[in-house]
């Protein structure tokens, strides 16, 4: 469904994708680890189309997506949630809900303003996703609430939603669970794996293990931008070369760092 | 009306008021999505002259020059739109106040230009001395009207797909844009409906006040523009408006501080800017000065 051809990424000097290869089959859920400033972000932002590749490719479906904006790849049925939370705080969470099923309306200014039948019935359909989404994830009852206001356990949870009214195939979940305790992770994670029975396809951004092994069918492990292991969960835990990304190489430790850097 | 006219609201004053209503608007669309654009003046100007031109030079009536101006004004916002709108903040303030310089010079010098084109002797815009003897022709109930359409529109734009997307591009440009909605289009249709606004306010000021000149679109109109939507916020359409209404109205309820109005009506500028950050007609900015006022009393002694 999704294709990464030799993507790189330069910033000035710094390479923070480095012929990344990626393969995301349908309804999988892929799972993408490495060490912090690894380039895990950098790449959702160009799969999203936030950030463009210098070089590669990038298709979905088979149609390159690489230097489409971001409201097209939106369209496309592309639709990502952030690491650091960024809710529209101001509005309410129902609100939330109803900017991000603005692609899948067709009533125009022009409707609002003479009320027209069709423009009341697409205000109505949106509104019955929306709850419909804020039930499942169990925000119904704050609807009316402003979403800078919640909890932060729950402003997670309206940003899956919020990503999920778009109406994608493919989400991208960029560290879902950051600040999560263990059973809220474990009910995300079931989140996850619902999605999944629901024909999506997911790539989530980890560093919790216990939930990619809870949801992940592969992982792919970057590091320094370059993709150094994919496997199942089991098989990556295990691998030395990620366990060397994550802890370092033993005795060899601060050389090691010190030949990356220079 | 005795009781307004007594209190020094004539009727040109009101009628004054009701057209920085609707300037007040024109820039509470850009602000309220996220541009702080100061480009205003300029599209009065140009909806001014063409205004004027099509009723002096060609009899028209003030319907067909209304829609002239407009007309005018948003075919000019689209190529200046495209490239300005890509700056933010500080940078598109200062890029679209060279727009209005360009304008406002463009039309001080437009007669010698285009005497020196043609070859013959133009006299449209009349450099620095502007157009003189335009009739009064601009109705209250004209007035009265244009504002209410146009507040029913703003209302119903805010109740669209379109207006959540608006306020969503004000908030997280870069969110809005993943969440499916061309920020690019947002933008420049805002920008051109509020050169639009800013138009007709032109032509029908021009048309109350019966003379323009180049000098009546500089700077200091921006500034006052952009004090009406400050004054009264920008979190309602409701806002602007009642800040042109104070703007306007002030100056002529404190005649009797004389040759210190200018002082007070500064003054009462500055208290609201540092006591309601909010603008006058914002629930929040009153709750927290109430809350202010509640925990220090000595706040009103000072």
């Amino acid at each position: 469904m999704l294709e990464l051809h030799k993507v790189s990424r330069l910033f000035g000097g710094l390479q923070a994708l480095d012929q990344v290869d990626m393969r995301i089959s349908e309804r999988r859920i892929v799972g993408l680890i490495g060490p912090n400033g690894a380039g895990k972000t950098t790449l959702i932002n160009n799969i999203s189309g936030l950030d463009h590749p210098t070089s590669g490719t990038i298709r979905l479906e088979g149609n390159e997506i690489h230097n489409l904006p971001p409201h097209r790849i939106s369209g496309l049925g592309i639709a990502r949630t952030y690491q650091n939370i960024r809710l529209f705080g101001e509005m309410t969470v129902l609100e939330n809900l109803l900017i991000s099923q603005h692609g899948r309306g067709r009533a125009s200014v022009l409707d609002s303003l003479v009320f027209t039948p069709h423009f009341r019935a697409e205000e109505r359909r949106l509104r019955d996703t929306a709850m419909q989404l804020l039930e499942r994830f169990h925000l119904a009852g704050m609807a009316h609430q402003l979403a800078g206001n919640l909890p932060y356990g729950d402003q997670r949870r309206l940003e899956m939603a919020r990503a999920l009214a778009t109406g994608p195939k493919l989400l991208l979940l960029d560290e879902p669970t950051a600040g999560m305790n263990p059973i809220e992770t474990e009910q995300l994670g079931q989140q996850i794996l619902r999605l999944r029975d629901e024909q999506l396809t997911v790539l989530v951004i980890e560093h919790d293990m216990s939930l990619i092994h809870q949801v992940c069918d592969e992982v792919y492990v970057l590091n320094f931008g370059q993709i150094i292991a994919h496997g199942t969960p089991e098989a990556i835990k295990h691998n030395p070369l990620v366990i060397e990304a994550y802890l370092g190489r033993e005795e060899e430790n601060e050389l090691a760092v010190g030949e990356r850097k220079g | 009306m005795d009781l307004l006219r007594s209190i020094g609201i004539t009727e040109i004053v009101f009628q004054l008021m009701l057209v920085n209503a609707i300037l007040g608007l024109s820039i509470y669309l850009t602000l309220y999505t996220g541009m702080f654009s100061l480009a205003n003046a300029g599209f009065m100007a140009i909806g001014a002259y063409v205004g004027v031109v099509l009723t002096q030079n060609y009899d028209l009536p003030l319907w067909a020059a209304l829609i002239g101006g407009m007309a005018a004004a948003g075919i000019v916002a689209v190529p200046i739109g495209l490239p300005v709108l890509r700056l933010r903040d500080i940078y598109l303030a200062i890029a679209t106040i060279g727009f209005g310089e360009v304008v406002r010079i463009l039309i001080l010098n437009f007669d010698a230009l285009a005497s020196s084109i043609s070859g013959e002797n133009v006299q449209l815009t009349r450099g620095a001395l502007g157009i003189t003897g335009i009739p009064k022709i601009t109705e209250t109930w004209q007035l009265l009207l244009f504002l209410v359409v146009t507040v029913y529109i703003l209302v119903r734009l805010h109740h669209s797909r379109f207006g959540r997307a608006m306020a969503a591009v004000r908030q997280d440009e870069q969110v809005a844009a993943t969440m499916g909605i061309n920020v690019v289009y947002v933008k420049n249709a805002i920008f051109i409906l509020s050169a639009v606004l800013a138009a007709s306010a032109g032509v029908l000021k021009a048309h109350l006040t019966r003379t323009i000149s180049p000098g009546d679109y500089g700077f200091d109109q921006v500034v006052n523009i952009l004090a009406f939507a400050v004054l009264g916020g920008t979190s309602t359409w409701l806002g602007p408006i009642i800040g042109g209404f104070m703007l306007t109205a002030m100056p002529e309820i404190l005649r009797e501080f004389k040759q210190y109005r200018g002082i007070v009506n500064g003054v009462i500028l500055l208290l609201v800017i540092v006591y309601l950050p909010g603008g006058i007609v914002n629930v929040n900015a009153w709750k927290r000065l109430w809350r202010r006022v509640r925990r220090q009393p000595s706040i009103e002694t000072s």
